[in-house]
Parts: structure tokens; C-alpha cells; sequence
């Protein structure tokens, strides 16, 4: 990513203070709620600060809350292999659907605006928790899922109470809300150009072919770019499972999703160093996340203008 | 690209739509259940309307529903407010002004676009507890102190991407005519962004009266729950009386971003998300 200039090239003092005046809110923002506590959030790592006692006088514990988290406390890994699962499952479900119904209204009809506006209306109102409330409810043991089963004469479960399935409940939520990779799925086939089509069809290439052939590779860096930002929020799921749970990550910690241990660790606990190693953990897989997603994105995704960006 | 027939698709896509809505349907339609009827008819739809949940609803705890409809609007105007202001000074210098380190800030700025929240939420905790922010005399500090200072990077990188588009002419000429960059801030460049200042504002207001985890962690008394909070306490009342209500608060909880989405369809249907995209 690369910032266009003003043409000339001198930088002038005045410019500079400007510069710097205009910046200032955010710089402020920077330091104050961004680097200081995230150094902070480094340091209490290394502490057992557990929110009650003051600042000055909390322990060092060195890397005893690391050591804890990875050899001794069976529901942090539990934690990471249902937050694992969720995005391994629903991202690319989400994905899949998001292109799939794209596809249908890649082209001009009547009323492709009402569709395009309505499958997008999830993803404005799926994150609230008045829609977790609706969703859990629906999966309820009377809830509207079971009685949709009723009439086909199949005996539902619990399903949010199982914990065979109440993650699974969850996933369902958040492949409900693909309208918004959709939309960005709907952007970038507009941009597949039309001769490539016309090319295809005249090599005798069918359907499914063209779509091999011509909209996956020109979709590719829409597909990397969707997937980068849904695997990122999808690590990140919070409300829902706090909704189904009442904030425990029941039942039987099958909704436990990272970010709801940390609360659970850090707020309900108190155990506020502990959980700030969890936070710091959780900043470098995702990093890592992103990093293996860029380095295997090389290998398909395939930029018209040969351009890394 | 020939694919399938234009009545199969458009079947096709009625089903699909079916299913998205039917949650939506199902959550207006039991607000509107009595409590027998909630267990006893499986329908979509009401056979006797009992609006009384919204009343029940809104009087259900201690505080009325009003009062946290109120403290959720006035977090939401203010953010909109501060992310507006805030994201368009900072914005201005990237986009447009050309001081040392700026590509530094830059590139720090696109950094901080992944950091997950949930990763700052426990030291910004502790540190606005210490500056006796968090359960303060006024209890919002912790959700709107930030709001103003810029951190909502992603508006930052969208309003960038829009100022780029604006012709170096228009500066230029300004600056030819004396104009400095305060000026020409004022005069060419604000003007100007108003676009994105509507893009960034809707999706502040939404994403704010969605947004529970913040809300969550920063407020505990009962008379400053916000929305989202509020509708928690449902869930600790697992009675069945409670549904009814809960599911008439619930609805009425996302009207707001219902009507953006009516007013605003096409901007909101197009405007952010392909906002990454360009550029």
C-alpha cells in the first residue's frame, strides 16, 4: 500500500507543524488507548494482578501465567480447539455461500436490488444481542427449529443445551450473516471481464469450466480478501456465545470461544494477569493466522496486473 | 456467463430468502404471542395480537426500557460525532499534507486496523480505573474517550481512500491563493468528504448500537445498561412469562438499524464494504 504525494517534493516546516496539529487526535489516541496498554497488557502478563489490589503493589510472577496456560489449565486448550472449530467450519460455509448467492445475482434482473439489499440485512443485525436471543431461542427444545422438524415428523433436540450441537447453533448464526462477503463477492465479479467469458464459450468451455477457469482465478484476490477479514472476525466471536451461555461458555464449555474465556478469566474471575497473557497469546496467533494466510495466498491468488499489493 | 434458467434462479433465490428471513419473521411474529401461545402454536404468526409484551418489556426490570434506550442513543450520537471529527483531522494529514514520519504513521495506522479490541480491553480497563473513569461520575468516559481520539482506524483508512480521490487541483489553486492548510482543510477538503463523513457516521451509529463487549465491561449499574446490556438480564430469567417481552425488546432494540437500512440501502449495501477494495 503506497501513499500518493502532493507534488512538490520539499517538506516545509509549516507542513509539518499541520501535519502534526491534524495528526494530533489520533496520535493521542495511539499512545493513550493503543500502545500504553498494550504495554501494560505485557507487563501485567507477567503478573497476578487480580484487579482489587492497587498497581504498586501487584507480583511479578515471570512466565508463570504462560506456563499455566499451556501445560496446566485443560480449558484453555478447550478453548482454542472450539474457537479452531468455529472457524474452520463456518468461515468457509460463510464463504461459500456468500459467492454462491453471488453468483445467482451476478446479472441484471428485475428485483436484484431487493435481493442483494435483504441478504444483506443479516449481517447489519446478526452481531446484536437482541439477534442472539432470537437465534438461541429458535434452537430452544420448543423453540421454531424443532417445530419446522415436527412437521416432517422428526423429534428435534435441545440443540443450544447439547453440547454436541450448541456450537454448531453458533455456526449456523454466522453463515446466516454472509450478505456482507456477498456484497464484496458482487463487487469484484463486476469487474471479471466480459471478452474472458465471450473467450471461454468460444473454446467450447462450459458452465462449470468458465467457472474454473475464468471466475475463481479473477475472483482469487476478493476470495484472499474475504477470507483474511472473516477468519479474523471469526476468531473473534463473542456475543453470541456469551448470549447462549449467560456468559459461562456452557453447555459443558462446548460454546467456550476464546475471547468469552478471556472475559470469563480477566472479568468474572478477576484474574486480570492471567488474562492479559491469554490477550497476548491470542494477538500473536492471530498474527501468525494472517501471516500464513498471505504466505499460502501467493500460491493462488493471481493478480490481473501481475502486481503484488 | 449462461447459467441456469432465469425461473430456476429466481426460485432458487426466493428459497434461499426464505430461510434468511424466516428468523426475522419468527422474532416479530412471537413479540406478538401471548404466553400460551408461544407454547402452544408453532405458526409464525399470532392468532390473538397481545402487544402487551412491549409494555411488559419496557417496564420488566427496576429501570425502565427508556432509560436504556436513551443511554444506548446518546453513546451511539456521540461516537458518531467523535469518530466523525476525529477520523477526518487524521485522515487530512495522511491524505493530503506531507510532514516527516508520515509514511511511519501510515503504515502504523494500517497495523492497528487488525489489532483485535479484545486484546486491549483488560489494560484499558485497568487504566481507566485508575483515572477513576470506570464507574465514575459519568460512566460512558471509558466508551467515548476513544471515540474521539481517532482509534476507530478503519474510518480513518475509509476516509484516506475517499480524500484520495479528490483532484490535487483544488488544493493547489487554494494554496496559490494563499490558502493554508488550515484553510484549505476547511474550505476544500471537509466540504468535500461529505460522503464519506455519511458512510462513516451511519456505520459508527450502527456498529456502536450493536456493540455489546465494550458496553459490557465498562458498565455496571444498573441505570447506565445500555440496550445491549439490558437485554442480558432476560437471559438470567429463564421464566417463561419473560419471552414474550424479551422478544418485544429485542425487536424494538434493532429498529433503529432497520430504518438506516431502509433509508440507506444502496450506501449501506455498497458503500463500506467494498471501501477495502478500491485504491
Amino acid at each position: 500500500m503506497t501513499l500518493r504525494t502532493a507534488r512538490p517534493a520539499r517538506v516545509s516546516r509549516r507542513d509539518t507543524l499541520a501535519g502534526y496539529v491534524f495528526l494530533s487526535p489520533w496520535l493521542l489516541g495511539l499512545m493513550g488507548i493503543t500502545a500504553v496498554p498494550m504495554l501494560l497488557s505485557l507487563y501485567l502478563s507477567f503478573t497476578d494482578y487480580d484487579a482489587l489490589t492497587p498497581l504498586s503493589d501487584v507480583a511479578w510472577v515471570g512466565v508463570d501465567n504462560y506456563v499455566t496456560m499451556f501445560t496446566a489449565d485443560p480449558s484453555y486448550w478447550h478453548a482454542v480447539r472450539v474457537t479452531i472449530t468455529f472457524a474452520l467450519v463456518a468461515v468457509p460455509l460463510k464463504l461459500a455461500a456468500a459467492l454462491g448467492v453471488a453468483l445467482l445475482l451476478n446479472r441484471a434482473f428485475r428485483g436484484v436490488g431487493l435481493f442483494r439489499g435483504l441478504f444483506y440485512l443479516p449481517s447489519l443485525l446478526g452481531g446484536s444481542v437482541a439477534l442472539a436471543i432470537v437465534w438461541v431461542s429458535m434452537f430452544n427444545r420448543d423453540g421454531a427449529f424443532n417445530s419446522l422438524l415436527a412437521l416432517f415428523g422428526i423429534e428435534g433436540a435441545p440443540w443450544v443445551n447439547d453440547p454436541r450441537f450448541a456450537l454448531e447453533t453458533l455456526m449456523a448464526l454466522a453463515i446466516w450473516q454472509f450478505g456482507a462477503p456477498m456484497v464484496i463477492f458482487l463487487a469484484g465479479l463486476k469487474q471479471v471481464p466480459a471478452e474472458l467469458y465471450e473467450a471461454a464459450a468460444v473454446d467450447g468451455a462450459g458452465p462449470w469450466r468458465q467457472f474454473r477457469a475464468v471466475t475463481l482465478p479473477m475472483l482469487s484476490p476478493v476470495i484472499f480478501f474475504n477470507l483474511v477479514l472473516e477468519t479474523i472476525n471469526g476468531f473473534q466471536g463473542f456475543t453470541a456465545a456469551f448470549v447462549l451461555s449467560n456468559g459461562t461458555g456452557g453447555p459443558v464449555d462446548s460454546t467456550l470461544m476464546y475471547t468469552l474465556n478471556l472475559y470469563i478469566k480477566g472479568f468474572t474471575e478477576l484474574r486480570m494477569g492471567y488474562a492479559s497473557a491469554m490477550a497476548w497469546v491470542f494477538l500473536v496467533a492471530i498474527a501468525l493466522i494472517t501471516v500464513v494466510l498471505f504466505t499460502t495466498g501467493r500460491f493462488w491468488v493471481h493478480y490481473a496486473d501481475g502486481e503484488e499489493r | 456467463m449462461k447459467r441456469g434458467h432465469p425461473v430456476v434462479r429466481l426460485l432458487v433465490l426466493v428459497t434461499i430468502l426464505a430461510v434468511v428471513l424466516y428468523p426475522l419473521i419468527w422474532m416479530v411474529g412471537t413479540s406478538l404471542k401471548s404466553r400460551e401461545e408461544i407454547a402452544t402454536n408453532i405458526g409464525l404468526w399470532p392468532e390473538t395480537f397481545t402487544p402487551g409484551n412491549f409494555a411488559a418489556g419496557w417496564s420488566n426490570f427496576d429501570v425502565s426500557f427508556g432509560r436504556f434506550f436513551l443511554n444506548s442513543a446518546m453513546v451511539a450520537l456521540l461516537t458518531v460525532v467523535g469518530n466523525a471529527v476525529s477520523c477526518l483531522l487524521a485522515a487530512y494529514a495522511f491524505a493530503r499534507l506531507r510532514f516527516r514520519l508520515r509514511r511511519a504513521w501510515f503504515a502504523v495506522m494500517i497495523g492497528t486496523l487488525l489489532l483485535p479490541g479484545h486484546v486491549l480491553i483488560i489494560p484499558q480497563y485497568v487504566l481507566f480505573k485508575q483515572l477513576g473513569w470506570v464507574g465514575g461520575d459519568w460512566p460512558y468516559l471509558p466508551l467515548l474517550v476513544p471515540q474521539f481520539l481517532a482509534t476507530e482506524a478503519f474510518f480513518v483508512f475509509l476516509m484516506v481512500q475517499f480524500m484520495r480521490g479528490i483532484p490535487y487541483e483544488l488544493d493547489e489553486a487554494a494554496k496559490i491563493d494563499g490558502a493554508s492548510p488550515y484553510a484549505v482543510f476547511r474550505h476544500v477538503i471537509a466540504p468535500l468528504s461529505r460522503p464519506a463523513l455519511v458512510t462513516t457516521a451511519i456505520f459508527s451509529f450502527i456498529w456502536t448500537w450493536n456493540d455489546f463487549f465494550r458496553q459490557l465491561v465498562f458498565l455496571s449499574d444498573l441505570q447506565d445498561y445500555t440496550v445491549p446490556v439490558a437485554l442480558t438480564l432476560f437471559i438470567d430469567s429463564t421464566s417463561e412469562s419473560a419471552v414474550g417481552p424479551m422478544f418485544a425488546m429485542s425487536l424494538l432494540s434493532l429498529v433503529p438499524v432497520f430504518l438506516f437500512f431502509v433509508a440507506f440501502q444502496r450506501l449501506l449495501v455498497e458503500g463500506i464494504n467494498t471501501s477495502g477494495l478500491k485504491g
